[in-house]
């Protein structure tokens, strides 16, 4: 027990060193750029017209006076007391921001986690267990054309067939459009969910399964599978007790560092359907320069994958029971 | 794009199995080739308006239709394609350069360098690949320099990871020791004994990084952070349809989009079989 938590505090204090490193680059990266947030947010011909007292009023609202080591220094400091700030575009703190913004993405990341999770381990136990034969080669075929499709124009696809030509599925947004917030159901958000998780879904599967794959072909060609055969025991058998449970490990570090890819696609396919999740948030404030936004919304994401990547070693050692020796051993 | 082609051809006497892949690589590199040769040469096509022939469905004059413009869909893919290629193969290639450099300092370096590359790596892996390159891309002003760099900037660290793991495992290599041991230098062993190696790997890491870079390129550009609208980028073609499907203009999306997952899997079928060529365990398959 002692190990696992030391174990666990130098994951956490290599944790916190990264998410340091992370606000660093970011925002080096934010204020090494040369375009203008004045230029993109208020436009030329209005500044054109405004005094100078005006757009030093506007260039202090947007930092661009503040020299970026006391502006960064300035927002460490914040950050470390939990505040990161006031987004310049939507006028609000940033965690609120944030907050409203991942509980609107929670439901469609999370199924789409879950499901792409799931499927992808059985396909991918499945491809490894027949190997050679036709699922291996249909699962394969179509791993190998997911992989190659961008997310964003699957979910265009995707609106095409259910929204526009079915009609069966809402084209965008949250919830319906023009409808109050008190009205709308749980049932009204699920159904405009559905598209997005499940473009997440599919393109999540492949990543997963083909490496599933790889570890069941290894596991189907071992000592101890060969000599399951020699007892008799049945393919159902030897996939089950063998099979599943030696590809379980790998599967979670899968799923787990998934979490990072899943981020990265919401963010594409939250704008093909106008959802209004931290993806989109991300790209607004990429667009609009919101220096403190986008740091936010870097380090909150950076701190979900981090915390995934833990999670994925603690329940390494929970559920083999070698690691948790090998760890004492050491 | 030619090394895959020697790979093929050189080796192909043994086996059938093993020509079928070389000419499949020969096909791929030549199918690759010329979608980006016909790009360059149509991107005056590309940029053609032509108001009588506006919002046309695909038929045999234009296979892939028309936008509102008037514009051939058909040209304006090609030219995307070559670009969206050109920008792979050479971020790709950049990417794999660092990939290379860094996972050999970082094996051979010593434990202070391991340390602080590991954690480069685990750095770049911890944000997602997209908002990594958005923010690359804004440091660099957006446009074709911001998305090549924010491409080559941020795909390097698997593939650096992978050659940082073989090296480590090839130092305990029996021929490694000795060479320390004949006083050989350390620069002399990476180059002359543990590139080689490594190179298969680093070969196949840097086809199948294609695929990723293409991908990211994309998306960063549909985002509105890359190529500039004026373009003929795949991403901006699918942004710009965006705004026509719910009138029923399919087509500005279907091919456009079909094509880049036609020419993203060929590459990858292509990583897969160099892979396969060059890697011992599966090379008599």
């Amino acid at each position: 027990m002692k190990h696992r938590l030391w174990f666990t505090g130098k994951k956490l204090i290599r944790m916190a060193l990264l998410l340091l490193g992370v606000s660093i680059v970011t925002f080096l990266l934010m204020s090494a750029s040369p375009l203008d947030p004045l230029q993109t947010n208020v436009g030329q011909a209005a500044l054109g017209s405004m005094s100078p007292e005006q757009i030093a009023k506007l260039e202090a609202y947007w930092g661009v006076d503040t020299p970026p080591l006391s502006r960064y220094i300035g927002w460490l400091l914040d950050a470390l007391r939990g505040n990161l700030g006031v987004s310049l575009l939507y006028r609000q703190p940033v965690l609120a921001v944030i907050g409203e913004r991942l509980a609107g993405s929670v439901l469609v990341l999370l199924a789409a986690w879950v499901i792409s999770g799931v499927l992808g381990l059985t396909l991918g136990i499945l491809a490894g267990a027949f190997r050679g034969r036709w699922p291996d080669r249909v699962i394969r075929g179509y791993c190998l054309l997911i992989s190659g499709t961008p997310a964003f124009w699957l979910a265009i696809l995707l609106l095409l067939i259910f929204s526009v030509w079915l009609g069966w599925l809402p084209v965008g947004l949250s919830v319906p459009a023009g409808m109050e917030a008190a009205a709308v159901t749980f049932a009204d958000r699920l159904r405009h969910a559905v598209l997005p998780a499940l473009t997440l879904s599919i393109t999540g599967v492949a990543n997963i399964a083909l490496h599933t794959r790889e570890k069941m072909i290894g596991v189907m060609s071992s000592d101890y599978v060969l000599f399951a055969r020699a007892r008799g025991e049945s393919e159902r058998a030897i996939i089950l007790r063998h099979g599943f449970r030696n590809v379980l490990l790998p599967a979670i570090t899968l799923q787990f560092a998934s979490v990072s890819e899943i981020i990265g696609g919401s963010v594409l396919v939250e704008q093909v359907f106008s959802y209004p999740g931290l993806g989109q948030a991300a790209v607004t404030a990429g667009l609009g320069s919101d220096l403190p936004l986008l740091l936010g919304i870097t380090v909150v994401t950076a701190a979900i994958v981090f915390i995934g990547n833990l999670i994925a070693d603690l329940l390494y050692g929970a559920a083999d029971p070698r690691i948790r020796k090998g760890a004492v051993r050491r | 794009m030619n090394e895959e082609w020697n790979i093929g051809t050189r080796e192909a006497e043994p086996g059938n199995r093993r020509r079928r892949m070389g000419l499949f690589l020969v096909c791929a590199g030549l199918v690759l080739l010329a979608v980006m040769v016909s790009g360059i040469l149509l991107d005056g096509a590309a940029a053609e308006t032509d108001f009588s022939r506006k919002n046309l469905a695909p038929g045999a004059g234009h296979l892939f239709g028309t936008d509102w413009m008037g514009r051939d869909m058909l040209a304006r893919t090609l030219a995307g394609l070559s670009l969206s290629i050109r920008i792979g193969v050479l971020t790709a290639a950049v990417s794999a350069a660092v990939a290379l450099v860094l996972g050999t300092v970082s094996a051979v370096g010593g434990r202070k360098a391991d340390a602080v590359i590991s954690w480069c790596i685990d750095l770049v892996m911890g944000i997602p690949h997209i908002l990594l390159v958005m923010l690359i891309s804004l440091a660099f002003g957006k446009g074709v320099a911001g998305v090549t760099a924010g491409v080559a900037l941020s795909h390097w660290a698997s593939l650096a990871r992978v050659i940082r793991g073989e090296i480590l495992q090839l130092r305990q290599a029996p021929y490694i020791l000795t060479a320390q041991k004949l006083g050989v230098s350390r620069m002399r062993i990476a180059v002359r004994h543990m590139f080689p190696h490594v190179f298969p790997q680093f070969l196949t890491g840097l086809i199948l990084l294609f695929p990723h870079a293409i991908l990211h390129e994309s998306g960063v550009t549909f985002l509105g952070f890359g190529l500039p609208p004026e373009q003929p980028a795949i991403g901006v073609i699918l942004s710009e349809s965006m705004q026509y499907l719910t009138t029923g203009k399919w087509w500005l999306a279907l091919f456009p989009g079909l094509s880049l997952v036609l020419v993203v899997v060929l590459f990858a079928m292509a990583g897969e079989r160099v892979r396969k060529l060059t890697d011992p365990a599966s090379f008599h398959e």
